[in-house]
Parts: structure tokens; C-alpha cells; sequence
């Protein structure tokens, strides 16, 4: 994937807090807090994976920049433009450069509408492809290059597996010619043989059309097989930031080491001979996280400065830029990492 | 050597629907021998989830045409009555499914629903029976399981759920466990959490535990003997290593080269399985797999394979009609990086000579 460096959207300290109400006169008790103080930047044509377990803020992060949802704090910027409080027109016009494909194929699609009609909804919308013979002629081109067969143009989204639906939202998300595709969780519902297919689809489509994509996905093997660059999220912060390489080689964040000790792996030699990092507990409520650094609960190398301070993101060993006071050493990466090399 | 706990033979499962016979299982036998692990995998439709649920006596619907049998410990479990089912089940033989919030009461409390479990199998006091529950609690990784017996489902996460789900099983020292995707709708930090408690409450108990997932990786971890499923027949069996390191079938293949790994090179294209799986209403001719296998040929599209021991090794079992030599020829070349569609050339090359 070919990236000029240039960043297409610029995240700086983006805060989603969801009040939490009580009482009869719905007074506010306090806030769960979803995203809080994210910084990072998209370069054009890139991957970014954002990674995490259920609850880290990942699919907020992603509404949050494609304004689908209000931010409470912070910036998003747009090829240099901000849409964190953008309105009317002009958000729509910028909209067009964002598009989205969602997790569930299943109710991703309106049951009621043909699949013509749902991969033309956004021409109508944007005013786009008005005559009716040019918008059937673009979305076959569009249904043809997702590998579905043109011919089904009239048919209803029950008719198609979960594999050709997910196609469908796909060519949805390409109608608009969008700069950045958000894909959440895009083949987490899809059977094994069928994931395959839509991950080679999305890398072909993204090197033809120079599309820059966020992944999202709680898959590491998945991510790793995707993805350029790598934010991974814990309780609503980003704890690490690194390459692909970096990040799968030198975990540095004892979180994101657990996370990839505790794939398992497809192989049983493998399997028998790697230690397993088993973190304790669940994750925390982000409705009141620990303070200071927000793993040192569930943390093996914690100690009283980890209940004290919050730890800054910083570059750390090998170039990962983590959020941790005692990062992992080579060492300790080779042991728990399938993919771990020395740095 | 002992008779195995669990003998499952020529198992078939087929329904009415106003579609025409929906054959979910369709001819499969297998055995677990006490302490072990056996993985079933396979697709979404490919029977792995009706066969163990039938073993359970859990399919017996008005429309469900059920033959072949089920021995455990001796037993017939296909021919019991319901009585005598409703003793083995939840008692000998538990389950854990895949939501735990589905197979927890919402109104009653985690720990009374422990209780009710083992008191319609065990002549105890309701006490007796709470200390237990509690003990099981405890014994999964529940804090404070005293406290926590008082809660109800909606109040735990979906980790502690599994695990109360887990320690309700185990309560009866079930001889075996069936376990039906339990760790799919976990984070990975609490499924490594989860499999590892399965594994040493497994080593505790000695429970044969049959797993039922579609996570290659999952298995891999888990299981001793692996059976791989498609369209309600077992196509490859064999010791776990077997399968990953010289799996003979094509799906098989086609599974493990789809999946991104974590223990290889990263690679730049994945190789994925043609087409899908087919209904089973309406099965393909011959070799249920042949619309979507690279290797096909005419011959496969009018002859059904049946599972048979591969050359050297009868505990590995494959059912495809290319013979053992070509199949190990291809799979080197498979693991070589060569891509299917260029390793056919060969095989047709070799039929025709």
C-alpha cells in the first residue's frame, strides 16, 4: 500500500462521554466514558486497525469520525477540515468522502428494498446518477466489481448468504467513490471460508481505488493480515500505536502482549510449547475506571507509580509509541508472542 | 482396552420441513474415551451443533427422523425414554452452550439455579446442595462466591455468565461435557481465561469433553482426536496434529489456508474456499464437496466417498476420492505456497497419464 505520509484525518483528544441519569429529575450521577482522549492520524491510502476487547471504544471512535454521533470534546479533521462540529450541507457534502460497512450483514440491509435499490440510495441522497438507465448502469459496474452477479440487481437482501450480503455493503460503501471506508468488524460475522473472501476483496478494492481504510476488528490474526498500522484500545484510550511489523514483533504495552498471547493459535505444536499470559478479571466498567494508568488492575508488571500516574503515550523500544511505565522487554515478548522477533 | 464412554454410530438427523428433508446429519460415528478431548469443526450448516445436540436428546421434535445410535457408558441413548434421558442429561453428560445468557434464568438467582441443578439428580438437602453451588463457584474463578450465589444472571459479565454456566455443569461431576462454541461470544483475554479453566477442571475430574467450534485455533488448543465436518457428514478425522500438519482432505485444506495466522509469515493473499456450503436439502451428486473443491473430476460429481483410514495411520480417516499419494503430494506442494489453481494442473495431468 503505497502512503504518501500525508494524513487524510487528524484525531486530536476526541472525548465521547454517555451520561448516566437518575432519579425523577434525570439528574446526570455520572458519565460512562466511551472514548477519552484519543490523538491519531489516518494517512492517505493506509490500513489503520483499531483493536480491542468489547467496551474499549473502539466503535465509538469510529462514529465519533464519521460524526454519526456527536463528540463531547476534541477535533476530528477531514483533509484538513474539521467535522467535529461541522453542520447541515457541508457535513453532508463531507460525508460523501466517508462511507461505512458495518459488521452485521443481516440488518445492515433493508429487507424491504431491492439490492439495486440499497446500492443506489446514496446517488439519491447525494443527487448523483439521476437518469435512471445511468444509475442502473453504475451500480451493475459496482455489483460486478464486488463479485455479485449483475443479474440480481431486482433481487431482495434474504435471497443472498451472509458472505454476498456483506458484498452488498460493500459496493454501498465504493457508490460514493469515498475517500476513507470505516469497516467495523466487517467479517466477524461470515463463516471461516467466507472471511477470506471479503478480506481479499477489501485489499483488492483498496489497491485499485487508493481508498484509505480503517479497520476495525478484536481478531489479531485478522488485524495483522489487514492492516498498515495498528492503534490498540483500552478503556477508551489508545495504550500502543505501531506498525504492523513493530507492533506484532515488540509488543511493548504488557496489555496488547496479553491480548496476542492469548490467541489461539492454529497450531497444536505451537499451542503446547507458548506460555499464555492469562490477564485476571474482566475489564473494568467505563463507567468508573481505575485511575492512573487504567490496565494496572488487570496488570502483571504493575506497581504503586501505575496507581499514581497515568503513563504519557510515548515512543518506546523499537518504535512503538505505548502508554506504559514498565513496557515489555524483548524477553518477555518472545515467550507469551507467537509473532514476536528481538527488536 | 475399555469400551469408549461415548460411541456415537451412523448417526443421522434428518428434518421435515415444508421444504423438503433437510438432512442436517447424515451418517456420522465417532468415539470419546474418558479424560479426552474431541474437536468437531466445521461451518455454520454443517451439522456439527444438531449431531451432539441429538446425543443430548435435545432434538426429538414431532419433524426430526433420528436413526442410528448413541452409546454411553453402556447405554443406548437414542432408544431411552425421556425419564430415563432427563437422569443421564445434566447429570452423566452436561452442556455449555455458546450464550450463557439464553441458558441462565433471568429471574431466578445464578446460585438457586446451581442448586435446582443438582438437586433434581442428587438425594441432598437444599443446604448441602448451596454450599456445593458455592463451592462450584468458587472453583470456576467467581470473587467472593458466597456473595456473588446471591446474584442474578443480568448481574454478572459475560465471562463470569459462562463460568457460572460452566460451574453448573460440573456441579454433578458429569462424566461428559459437551461444549458448543463456549468461548465465541468471549473477548480473547476471558476465552484464554475460560479454555484454560476447562482444561484444568478436565485434568481434575478426568470429564471427556467433546468441543464444538468453527475457531481453528480453538481446537488446536483444546483437542486430542479432531473430526472436521461438512454438509452433515464427518469428511477428515484424526489425532489433532494429524489434522494440521497433514490434514488429507480439501476442505480441510481450504479451511486452514483461509485463516490469517499468527504463527506464519505475514502473507499477502489468503486462499479462500470457493463458493459456499450447499443446502442440505438439496446436496450436490457424489462427493458433497465437489463444487467447491479445486481438485475435482468427473468422477467425483457421481461417487459419495466414504470415510476411510488413510495409508499407514488408521486413526486418520479421510473421505475424498483422490488417492492417499496424490492427496500428500498436493498438500506438500499446499505448504510449498504453490496455489491450488496451479497444483489442479498437476492432478489432471496425473489422471489423464
Amino acid at each position: 500500500m503505497t502512503t504518501n505520509g500525508e494524513a487524510v484525518l487528524e484525531v486530536r483528544d476526541l472525548v465521547k462521554h454517555f451520561p448516566i441519569r437518575q432519579g425523577l429529575l434525570q439528574r446526570q450521577v455520572g458519565a460512562v466514558q466511551a472514548v477519552d482522549g484519543v490523538s491519531f492520524d489516518v494517512l492517505r491510502g493506509e490500513t489503520l486497525g483499531i483493536v480491542g476487547e468489547s467496551g474499549c471504544g473502539k466503535s465509538t471512535t469510529a462514529r465519533l469520525i464519521l460524526r454519526l454521533m456527536d463528540p463531547t470534546s476534541g477535533s476530528v479533521k477531514f483533509e484538513g477540515e474539521e467535522i467535529a462540529t461541522v453542520k447541515g450541507a457541508r457535513l453532508k457534502e463531507l460525508r460523501r468522502g466517508m462511507q461505512m460497512i458495518f459488521q452485521d450483514p443481516y440488518s445492515s440491509l433493508n429487507p424491504r428494498k431491492t439490492v439495486g435499490t440499497i446500492i443506489s440510495e446514496p446517488f439519491a441522497i447525494h443527487g448523483l446518477a439521476t437518469g435512471e438507465g445511468e444509475r442502473k448502469r453504475t451500480v451493475q459496474d459496482l455489483m460486478d466489481r464486488v463479485g455479485l452477479n449483475p443479474e440480481h440487481y431486482n433481487r431482495y437482501p434474504h435471497e443472498f448468504s451472509g458472505g454476498q450480503r456483506q458484498r452488498i455493503g460493500v459496493a454501498r460503501a465504493l457508490a460514493l467513490k469515498p475517500k476513507v471506508i470505516v469497516a467495523d468488524e466487517p467479517v466477524s460475522a461470515l463463516d471461516v471460508s467466507i472471511q477470506a473472501q471479503i478480506l481479499n476483496l477489501l485489499r483488492e478494492l483498496q489497491n485499485e481505488m487508493g481508498i484509505t481504510l480503517i479497520f476495525i476488528a478484536h481478531d489479531l490474526s485478522v488485524v495483522r493480515h489487514m492492516c498498515d498500522r495498528i492503534a490498540v484500545m483500552y478503556l477508551g484510550k489508545v495504550v500502543e500505536l505501531a506498525t504492523n511489523e513493530q507492533l506484532y514483533a515488540h509488543p511493548r504495552m504488557p496489555y496488547t502482549g496479553a491480548l496476542m498471547s492469548a490467541v489461539p493459535v492454529p497450531q497444536p505444536r505451537l499451542a503446547a510449547s507458548k506460555k499464555r499470559q492469562i490477564l485476571a478479571g474482566d475489564v473494568p466498567s467505563p463507567a468508573n475506571p481505575p485511575p492512573a494508568c487504567r490496565f494496572h488492575t488487570r496488570c502483571w508488571k504493575a506497581e504503586e507509580i501505575c496507581r499514581q500516574q497515568d503513563p504519557p503515550l510515548e515512543p518506546k523500544e523499537g518504535g512503538n509509541v505505548a502508554a506504559c511505565h514498565f513496557p515489555l522487554t524483548d524477553a518477555e515478548v518472545l515467550e507469551r508472542v507467537p509473532t514476536a522477533k528481538a527488536s | 482396552m475399555a469400551a469408549p464412554l461415548l460411541e456415537v454410530s451412523d448417526l443421522r438427523v434428518h428434518f421435515e420441513t415444508e421444504d423438503g428433508l433437510v438432512k442436517a446429519v447424515d451418517g456420522i460415528s465417532y468415539t470419546v474415551d474418558r479424560g479426552e478431548t474431541l474437536g468437531i469443526v466445521g461451518e455454520s450448516g454443517s451439522g456439527k451443533s444438531v449431531s451432539s445436540l441429538t446425543v443430548m436428546g435435545l432434538t426429538r421434535a414431532r419433524n426430526a427422523k433420528i436413526s442410528g445410535t448413541v452409546r454411553f457408558d453402556g447405554r443406548d441413548l437414542l432408544a431411552a425414554s425421556d425419564d430415563d434421558l432427563r437422569q443421564v442429561r445434566g447429570n452423566e453428560i452436561a452442556m455449555i452452550f455458546q450464550d450463557p445468557l439464553s441458558s441462565l434464568h433471568p429471574f431466578y438467582k445464578v446460585g438457586d439455579q446451581i442448586v435446582e441443578a443438582i438437586r433434581s439428580h442428587k438425594d441432598v438437602s437444599k443446604a448441602q446442595a448451596y454450599d456445593r453451588a458455592v463451592e462450584m463457584l468458587g472453583l470456576v474463578g467467581i470473587p467472593e462466591p458466597r456473595n456473588r450465589a446471591g446474584a442474578y444472571p443480568h448481574e454478572f459479565s459475560g465471562g463470569m455468565r459462562q463460568r457460572a454456566m460452566i460451574a453448573m455443569a460440573l456441579a454433578n461431576d458429569p462424566k461428559l461435557l459437551i461444549a458448543d462454541e463456549p468461548t465465541t461470544a468471549l473477548d480473547v483475554t476471558v476465552q484464554a481465561q475460560i479454555l484454560e479453566l476447562i482444561e484444568r477442571l478436565q485434568s481434575e475430574f478426568d470429564t471427556a469433553v467433546v468441543v464444538i467450534t468453527h475457531d481453528l485455533g480453538v481446537v488446536a488448543e483444546m483437542a486430542d482426536e479432531i473430526a472436521v465436518m461438512y454438509a452433515g457428514r464427518i469428511v477428515e478425522e484424526g489425532a489433532a496434529d494429524t489434522i494440521f500438519n497433514a490434514p488429507e482432505h480439501p476442505y480441510t485444506w481450504g479451511l486452514l489456508s483461509s485463516i490469517p495466522r499468527m504463527d506464519a509469515p505475514r502473507g499477502d493473499e489468503l486462499v479462500p474456499i470457493q463458493g459456499r456450503p450447499p443446502s442440505l436439502i438439496h446436496l450436490p451428486g457424489g462427493c458433497s464437496f465437489h463444487p467447491r473443491c479445486p481438485y475435482v473430476r468427473d468422477a467425483h460429481r457421481r461417487i459419495d466417498p466414504e470415510l476411510q483410514p488413510v495409508d499407514g495411520d488408521p486413526r486418520h480417516e479421510v473421505a475424498c476420492l483422490l488417492s492417499s499419494g496424490t492427496r500428500r503430494k498436493l498438500w506438500a506442494e499446499l505448504e510449498a505456497g504453490v496455489k491450488p489453481a496451479d497444483a489442479r494442473r498437476d492432478v489432471i495431468e496425473e489422471g489423464a497419464a
